[in-house]
């Protein structure tokens, strides 16, 4: 291998053009040229695609002919390509961190698109400040850890449903953590699915016996995850379990139910069904145990007189457990928009106006009403009906993005009404009707020409409530034919859109993973990396991550099982060298790195600093506080940054 | 005479402020190409000496910029940060250094956006305050 920083430092530059991306802005010629003046560079070339295969060649031909042991690739951002060049120095045959990534398209030519001169100007510069880091680069090795082979996955919809399942039929130990009693997420609230037309209940009811039934499945429902601390493949898990006050002797039975005098309105079907104190939140819930809801419970007593099985235990409070995994999955799904939220629609105030969950409830034939769908205000079935559309999406009062299944999930409901009730009026206001996914368009056909639903291009500005009637008038232009038109109807169903859990952030800061502007789950790379996050190991998978429908939700979830399996069937990964590191010559054991420390990973053994590189993260908190310059980052060192900041200003 | 155009360093932290650099980037946001960013991990990594170096070798500003409170990818690296630069600023000060001419914000992985927009205000903030007393004898080195 050619490294050691005793060597005089040969360094090959490298000014990639990204098709017009880079080219299209800066004179990479001239960039190149330029690079080819700095001391120390041998070599310096542009060229089209430098992470092509034949560009990747290129630097590989030349390290071995010219006998570069630097690199210095002036591209896209590193976050993107890094570890692409690093692999093809190692080819070549020297340290992978010998390579230094200049990032001038995200950082100039994509920034600065109306001043070439300037950009081209900053291009010199970052490439000036890449060749004076690369000088300083040292060779490192990437300390391999042990993978747990086990999985956590946060959330139990259908997503999290389908992670736990491929992960668990792979071989591999799975925790599954749902907060609520049970496991099933909205597509259990479902009554069909489009564009199947399958019947909700019936394609999910199997999958969730699946999930208990399975031997590798551990599941933890009524549960919070508190607390993660470690790294991929060695995290140290804390989960609250609440208490149900019913144990696992619970058999299902329901006699406690039918006994328990306390009635609520039940959150399964959003308040518009009750339950009792003791309960499932529906029949097929899993696990089928039952919980007493210790805000609503008077502590009568009268199930613990009825339960056969001895099942229910007062004396119960919150247990906390402690789990080690390799990989985790994030799968906690959304919350749909509160229609509150948009006040002209009279939701919350006019009787007969309700969101598109509640018409799923009501037509459910398990749901509250018996799948008979009568209005609020009187009882009476409705004559007519209109679907509002994108309630709380494409909308710049509340959120920009489209929720992705609002279109088809009012066309399908429409439909289904409208199988049952053909006289019944119907009409869906829509902005553009988004049929994208396998079967929609035709699915969308068909409502349109073979069930007569009205489909009317226009946003209703607002709905007024007729007080004797409570019928709702609403005022609209119809985009398409210009004029504005007047319609009165029996009941109006707001289609809402999907938004990010309430507790999204509690969860990013236990994570430390990123959410997007509309609030989701960010995920590394929008198009090459959709499932990973930016911290390793951890992975997305559902609605947690935005808006879709169940088939893309499955996929999702069938995706973060298989690359969280990686780590786990190889049982170690590499993980990244840029930890710290003391020199004791210079360390004069003031302990302030060890205040600073946040992981505990500083010790001063015989008044000199010791860096225990099992728990130090590489944050640098240390070495930015060392007065003396004993304390280092690797690959981030005092001398690399003051070289670069240096470079930033002047050429040496 | 020739507009001043400042030059600014700025860094950023490779979690939370770097990507979303990157962000502003894939989306075309522009803004002025006045600044030259290192990529730290953690703005935890800030040591007083590099914002001092910056401004002895010619800087017209330093902006530091990393996760928003509650959110840096080390827990508590970003509230180091802010004790540090505040601690700069003190020392910019005796310096004869307008402490104007350090910032330190939160950008998000999200904010392509808002990153563009602090650049944006950073180089009119320098541009008006001008070039740094520091410039043009570091220039002349
Ligand atoms: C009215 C309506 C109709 C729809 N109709 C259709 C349709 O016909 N066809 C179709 O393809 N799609 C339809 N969809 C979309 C479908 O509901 C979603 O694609 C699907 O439910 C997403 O599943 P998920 O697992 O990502 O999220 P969810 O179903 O939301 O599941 C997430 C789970 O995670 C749990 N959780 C949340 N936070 C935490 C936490 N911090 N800790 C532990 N657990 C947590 C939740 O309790 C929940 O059980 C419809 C959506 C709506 C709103
Ligand atoms: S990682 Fe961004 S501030 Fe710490």
């Amino acid at each position: 291998m050619v490294e050691g920083n005793k060597e005089e430092p040969r360094i090959g530059v490298y000014i990639c053009h990204c098709g017009i991306n880079i080219a299209g802005v800066i004179d990479v010629e001239e960039v190149a040229k330029y690079a080819g003046t700095l001391k120390n560079v041998v070599l310096s070339k542009d060229y089209k695609y430098m992470c092509s295969d034949p560009g990747q060649e290129m630097i590989i031909k030349d390290i071995k002919e010219h006998n570069l042991n630097r690199i210095v690739v002036a591209a896209c951002s590193p976050r993107m390509h890094e570890p692409t060049f690093r692999a093809a120095c190692e080819e070549a045959g020297i340290n992978p961190f010998l390579m230094e990534m200049s990032n001038i398209r995200e950082h100039s030519s994509w920034v600065h698109m109306k001043e070439p001169e300037k950009a081209t100007e900053k291009a010199k510069d970052l490439v000036r400040m890449a060749v004076a880091k690369a000088r300083l680069l040292e060779p490192l090795e990437k300390p391999k850890v042990k993978v747990t082979d086990k999985a956590l996955v946060i959330g139990g919809g259908i997503a999290g449903i389908q992670a736990s399942l491929d992960l668990a039929d792979q071989g591999f130990k799975v925790y599954l953590v749902e907060k609520s009693p049970t496991i099933g997420g909205k597509m259990a609230m479902l009554d069909k699915t489009f564009p199947t037309m399958d019947c909700s209940a019936c394609i999910l009811t199997p999958k969730m016996v699946d999930v208990a039934r399975h031997p590798n499945i551990e599941l933890l429902t009524y549960s919070e995850v508190k607390e993660i601390d470690g790294f991929i493949g060695n995290f140290k898990v804390k989960v609250e379990k609440k208490p149900r006050f019913v144990t696992d002797d619970c058999t299902g039975c329901g006699i406690c139910a039918d006994v328990c005098p306390v009635e609520v309105p039940n959150e399964f079907d959003l308040g518009l069904g009750t339950r009792k104190a003791i309960y499932v939140p529906f029949p097929q819930a899993v696990p089928l145990i039952y919980t007493i809801d210790q805000e609503n419970c008077v502590g009568c007593g009268m199930c613990l007189n009825v339960c056969d099985p001895d099942a229910i235990n007062f004396d119960s409070g919150p247990e906390e457990i402690e789990i080690e995994v390799g990989t985790i999955i994030v799968a906690t799904g959304f919350d749909i928009f509160d229609a509150r939220r948009k006040e002209e629609y009279g939701y919350g105030i006019y009787d007969n106006v309700i969101n598109g969950l509640e018409f799923e409830r009501l037509i459910n034939a398990s749901g509250p009403s018996g799948g008979k769908l009568l209005r609020p205000s009187d009882g009476k079935e409705p004559k007519s009906i209109g679907f509002i559309q994108c309630v709380g999406s494409r909308d710049e009062a509340t959120n920009k993005y489209c929720s992705r299944v609002c279109c088809m999930y009012a066309i399908k409901n429409a439909r289904l009404y409208k199988e049952k009730h053909p006289e019944t009026d119907i009409y869906i206001f829509y902005m553009d009707i988004r049929a994208f996914g396998k079967g929609y368009e035709e699915f969308y056909k068909i409502a349109q020409d073979e069930y007569g639903i009205k489909f009317i291009r226009g946003r209703p500005g607002e709905i007024l409530e007729d007080p004797q009637t409570k019928n709702l008038i609403l005022r609209v232009e119809d985009t398409l034919l210009g004029e504005t038109i007047e319609v009165d109807l029996d009941l109006v169903v707001l289609s809402v859109g999907m938004e990010p859990p309430k507790d999204a952030e509690k969860l990013q800061k236990i994570l430390r993973i990123s959410r997007g502007a509309d609030g989701f789950f960010l995920e590394a790379h929008p198009k090459l990396r959709p499932i990973d996050t930016l911290t390793e190991g951890v992975f997305l998978a559902g609605t947690a991550q935005g808006p879709k429908d169940i088939p893309d939700t499955v996929a999702q979830g069938s995706a973060a099982a298989a690359r969280a399996a990686i780590p786990m069937s190889k049982g170690e990964v590499e993980i990244e060298p840029i930890l710290a590191e003391a020199d004791p010559e210079k360390c004069i054991g003031c302990r302030i790195c060890e205040r600073v420390c946040d992981f505990g990973a500083i010790q001063i053994v015989e008044r000199k600093a010791r860096v225990n590189q099992a728990l130090c993260k590489g944050c640098g908190g240390c070495a930015g506080a060392c007065p003396t310059g004993a304390m280092q980052i690797k690959h981030f060192s005092d001398n690399q940054i003051m070289a670069m900041i240096h470079a930033a200003f002047k050429e040496d | 005479m020739a507009e001043f155009e400042p030059k600014i360093l700025a860094f950023l932290c490779n979690w939370c402020s770097y990507a979303g650099s990157d962000l502003a980037g894939t989306s075309r946001i522009q803004y002025p190409p006045s600044i030259r960013a290192i990529r730290v991990m953690c703005t935890a990594r800030m040591d007083p000496q590099f914002i001092l170096k910056a401004f002895s070798e010619g800087a017209d500003g330093v902006m530091v910029a990393g996760c928003h409170p509650g959110d840096c990818h080390y827990v508590a690296g970003n509230y180091k940060a802010k004790r540090r630069v505040t601690l700069v600023h003190e020392i910019l000060e005796n310096m004869g250094i307008e402490k104007e001419r350090l910032m330190l914000d939160w950008v998000s992985a999200a904010e392509g956006e808002k990153f563009a927009t602090i650049v944006k205000e950073f180089t009119n903030t320098i541009k008006k305050i001008g070039p740094s007393p520091l410039r043009a004898a570091a220039r002349q080195k």
